[in-house]
Parts: structure tokens; C-alpha cells; sequence
């Protein structure tokens, strides 16, 4: 079962990276892309009794996954672990 | 005195840290592998600068769950002297034993030279001997030591005197072009409220001899040398 996570910089957080990209984007002709945020994109093959370890994992993805200091996560569970 | 340099898998400036450490009189200086859960025997503990787990997921994201890390916390907790240099003051921030967090230098560059640091507070640990305006030349040399806290951390730090260090000119003014890597207030250094924790981008270890360019960084191993003195004397 594939689960997913995706950790972005908080708003807060300064992004030179994202910053980067879309000066490069606009360059490119996007003149659209008025911001753009780089962050970490996790797919985790779990095995097992995957919604008894969604706990573990959302601990996890706090603790070690991303840093709450400077990011945020989403976890996408698949529908038929729930 | 006995200061403990953790190596980590990727740490790199642990022998800069060693010969350093070894060449100041009455410090007695080893190796601790990542492995080991006791530091039990040592009276301080340095992390050294490089690239532990070559910087995967967050620069010290991986080495704050290596097995020494719960004896250097609950050794910091107790009150041991731990300083934690570059990659080093990553891992503190990424085990919650300082706060805020080193995110990549605003200008996307490595940044390898030698910079001017303030000392802001005098009298800690860390900066015995060294009064407030007191300037130390460093060398830092990093991809990600712009340090990040949010307002309220910000507040808390400069009310309760945790900056220790400040990039600055060559004359001593915190200016924006001083400023190597971003860092929020020209940060280069800040220790925890107990003053036992003490984490920087810039490396004293690269700074212990007057042919490397500059011999400030003696000071300050010297000031956390002078604290343990102090503190076995009064014991």
C-alpha cells in the first residue's frame, strides 16, 4: 500500500529556491507564476496492517519527515486503508 | 578537563575539532562514535560540523535519532557544557535542544570565507573574558545556516539574552551586507535559556592557530575550559 507525503515550507519561511524557480518561470515566459514554493515529496510502501500504523507514521512525519519549525505536512492515506 | 568530539557518519570537521581542542592546555579530547549511548566520564560535548547522513531529508534530520543523541540530551539537560559547531548546530535545533532551525542561505550559495562575529552577551560558558562588542574573526563555510525562529521565539531569545553572536562588519556594526547567509537579526550563534547549549554556523575549531588566519576561536573553547574549572572549584 502506497502511502504518500507531501512537506512544504511554511508561509513564514523564507523559500530562495522556490524564489529561484519562478524568476526562472517568468524568464520562460509564465509571466503568471506569482510564487512557488519547493518542498519534499515522500511515497512510502507499507506493508502490513497500514491503518493500525497510521499513528506511528503521522508521528513520523512530525518528527523526523519534517521539521514543524520550518514546515508543513500532508499525509494522504489511500481511501481503502480507512 | 575531558571534552568528547561525536563523530557522526559524515561529520567531517571532527578531527579540525580534536586538533583544536588538543592544542589548548588542560583539555583532554576523544572521539565518541555515534553508537555509543553513554558520555558518562566527559565533562563537555562538541558536535562537530560536516555532513551527517550526507544532509538527507534536513541537515541533521537523521543524526538527532543516532543512539549518542539521547545522552548528549539528557546530559545537556543536566547541565553539561555542549557546543554544537555548523552541521552540529543543526542537530541541536533539529533535537529541540535550541530553538528555531538552519534553513538554505538566502542567496543559494555555499558560503566558504571568513567572517567578523559580534559577542552580544558576555559572561556565559561560552564567551568568559570576551565583553559585549568583543570581535571574533571566524571562517564558516555552509549551504544551509541561514537561521530561521518566528517572532515569538525571536522575542524570547533577545529577551532572555540567547544571541550570543552576530555576523558584523569589520568594525563591529550588524549590517545586512555583513550578513553571510540570511539569517534573521545577522544570527550566527545562540545557546539555550539554561546557557549550557551553545550552537554556530561559524567554525572556532578552523580558528585555533594564528597561520590558519585567525586564532579567536581559542576563546571561546577556552571560556567553556574556564567554566568547568570554575565549576569544579566551587564543587
Amino acid at each position: 500500500m502506497k502511502v504518500k507525503v507531501i512537506v512544504t515550507p511554511k508561509e513564514t519561511v523564507l523559500d530562495p529556491q522556490g524564489a529561484a524557480v519562478r524568476d526562472a518561470m517568468h524568464h520562460l515566459g509564465l509571466t503568471g507564476a506569482r510564487d512557488v514554493r519547493i518542498g519534499r515529496y515522500l511515497e512510502i510502501e507499507l506493508e502490513g496492517d497500514v491503518a493500525g500504523q497510521e499513528p506511528k507514521l503521522r508521528e513520523l512525519c512530525r518528527d523526523l519527515l519534517s521539521n514543524p519549525v520550518i514546515e508543513d505536512y500532508r499525509l494522504e492515506m489511500p481511501n481503502d486503508a480507512k | 578537563m575531558k571534552f568528547a568530539v561525536i563523530q557522526f557518519p559524515g561529520s567531517n570537521c571532527d578531527q579540525d575539532c580534536l586538533a583544536a581542542l588538543r592544542g589548548i592546555d588542560g583539555i583532554e579530547t576523544d572521539y565518541v562514535w555515534h553508537k555509543e549511548t553513554s558520555l558518562d566520564g566527559w565533562d563537555a560535548i562538541v558536535l562537530p560540523g560536516g555532513f551527517s547522513y550526507g544532509d538527507y531529508l534536513r541537515c541533521g534530520a537523521i543524526a538527532r535519532f543516532s543512539p549518542i543523541m539521547r545522552a548528549v540530551i539528557d546530559d545537556a539537560r543536566a547541565g553539561k557544557l555542549v557546543i554544537g559547531i555548523c552541521n552540529g548546530f543543526q542537530i541541536l535545533c533539529e533535537a529541540g535542544l535550541l530553538p528555531g532551525a538552519l534553513v538554505r542561505n538566502r542567496s543559494l550559495h555555499f558560503v566558504c570565507d571568513m567572517v567578523t562575529t559580534r559577542v552580544e552577551v558576555a559572561e556565559t560558558p561560552f564567551t568568559r573574558g570576551m565583553p559585549v562588542g568583543t570581535l571574533l574573526q571566524l571562517p564558516v563555510a555552509h549551504g544551509e545556516g541561514c537561521y530561521y525562529a518566528d517572532e515569538a521565539t525571536l522575542r524570547d531569545l533577545n529577551e532572555r539574552q540567547q544571541v550570543l553572536l552576530k555576523y558584523c562588519d569589520a568594525s563591529g556594526r550588524v549590517t545586512p551586507e555583513a550578513n553571510p547567509n540570511g539569517s534573521v537579526e545577522n544570527i550566527a550563534g545562540i545557546c539555550n535559556r539554561e546557557r549550557n547549549v551553545f550552537g554556530l554556523m561559524p567554525h572556532p575549531d578552523r580558528a585555533c592557530e594564528e597561520r590558519l588566519g585567525s586564532s579567536d576561536g581559542v576563546r571561546i573553547f577556552e571560556s567553556m575550559l574556564r567554566t568547568l574549572a570554575g565549576d569544579r572549584a566551587a564543587a
